[in-house]
């Protein structure tokens, strides 16, 4: 019987000032301190970033794949949602 | 709604295959056609795989295996190398050779992490690595005897995994691509430092040429053993390229490694030790001398040079490590409770 591993942790990392944070990958560890600080050695050994979030995967809920046309289709002959959609004349600056 | 569970998100969809698998077979095979067939279509598509999507049994099993050695043999990459960290010759190389072990060590972290996507957990691959039952790449099972391995290991261990991991990063498997894309940034430094080592070397003393050229004798070889068996010899080829996980065969990587290195060794004045190396016009490749397959199987048999020492290191460094782990958990466990009752 293995050993049991440490939590699993899913890592977000903000690469500059003024861009939001993306996830980068994950990790494993005891706790969120050591969590923030592998994250630091794993994911920034060359300065990707400036703050890190580091979220325990069990927290993290996400949609069904199986289910992604059902869930994502509603969106598709909507095009009345596209600035696109609207025919505006050329004489018409600025719209 | 899913949960993402502590191993790696997907143990609920692996749990959902077992429930299938007591239904009615039949009607089972035939949906599972019907989805193989929708899967091809999207991979032969350009489409990735992501971890919760369905894949065959076979697909994840064949990810499983290939990034689980591709993590150990990072891991135990380390272990050749970490050999002259002591003993570099000034600060200046020991500072590269530390930074470039701690980057093989984060490799494996990002490659444990892609296989564990797949529903496996990292517990386990490395109990498969320690009890012997796991393989990892047949190079680090040879021993570096003197500083100018050091050099050779970069210029041509880490080239030849460049030159196989390049392609990987457009594999069909998403969480693969996405850690092979990080790996690959970061190797770039490997080679080049281990390319300029030899370069230093080469313009040294009579004696420092004469270490660097006894490097390349001894890994010239099973460098290029590392791009495995010659393609009528290797079982997983033809899928693996099906499925997009390879996109490349090994003897195509193998030929591009050889036309890419040669004329370095040629710069460094170097001779590589093959009497049958020859440039050939026509085709515009080197034709090289026959490779020693039977070192190769002996050595991923577990008969190499160092094989025994290599697993005994991994496993003395887990055993001694085991006392850190533990503190680490009580330290979180007590913390997480001082947290609890400050806050009842």
């Amino acid at each position: 019987m293995a050993e049991q591993d440490f939590p699993l942790w899913e890592v977000f990392i903000r690469s500059r000032t003024g861009l939001s944070h993306k996830h980068v990958g994950s990790l494993h560890a005891a706790d969120t301190q050591m969590a923030l600080q592998n994250a630091r050695d794993l994911y920034t050994r060359r300065q990707e970033g400036v703050s890190i979030w580091v979220v325990p995967s069990a927290a993290i809920h996400a949609s069904d794949p199986a289910e992604r046309d059902a869930y994502f289709d509603p969106a598709d002959d909507k095009i009345y949602r596209h600035p696109t959609f609207y025919e505006i004349p050329d004489e018409v600056e600025v719209l | 709604m899913f949960a993402v569970s502590q191993y790696g998100i997907f143990v609920m969809y692996t749990q959902g295959l077992d429930q299938q698998g007591s239904g009615d077979g039949k009607q089972a095979s035939a949906r599972d056609s019907e989805r193989e067939a929708r899967f091809q279509e999207r991979i032969d598509g350009e489409q990735k795989i992501e971890p919760r999507d369905w894949m065959p049994e076979a697909y994840r099993k064949t990810l499983v295996r290939q990034i689980s050695q591709h993590a150990h043999s990072e891991i135990v990459g380390m272990l050749p190398e970490g050999n002259w960290i002591g003993r570099a010759p000034t600060l200046k190389r020991k500072l590269i050779l530390m930074a470039k072990v701690q980057d093989e060590a984060g490799h494996g972290l990002y490659l444990y992490s892609a296989a564990e996507t797949l529903g496996t957990s990292r517990a386990d691959m490395i109990e498969q690595l320690l009890d012997g039952r796991a393989k990892y790449s047949s190079i680090f099972n040879y021993p570096t005897l003197t500083w100018a391995d050091v050099g050779a290991i970069g210029w041509l261990v880490d080239g030849a995994a460049i030159m196989n991991q390049i392609p990987l990063c457009r594999c069909s498997y998403g969480p693969y691509a996405r850690a092979m894309v990080r790996v690959c940034r970061e190797e770039s430094f490997h080679q080049r430092q281990g390319y300029e080592l030899m370069l230093a070397l080469c313009r040294g003393s009579d004696a420092q040429k004469r270490m660097a050229q006894d490097a390349l004798d001894r890994w010239w070889w099973p460098s290029l053993m590392m791009f495995g068996p010659s393609d009528n010899e290797s079982r997983h080829t033809a899928q693996s390229m099906a499925w997009k996980i390879k996109r490349f065969s090994n003897d195509e990587l193998r030929q591009k490694f050889v036309d890419t290195t040669v004329p370095q060794a040629e710069y460094l004045g170097l001779t590589v030790p093959d009497p049958d190396l020859e440039f050939d016009e026509a085709t515009g490749h080197y034709r090289f001398g026959a490779i020693d397959w039977e070192e190769f199987f002996a050595v991923l048999k577990g008969n190499g040079p160092c094989n025994r020492e290599r697993l005994e290191a991994r496993r003395n460094a887990h055993e001694d490590g085991r006392w850190v782990r533990e503190a680490a958990r009580a330290y979180a466990r007590k913390k997480s409770e001082k947290a609890a009752a400050a806050a009842a």
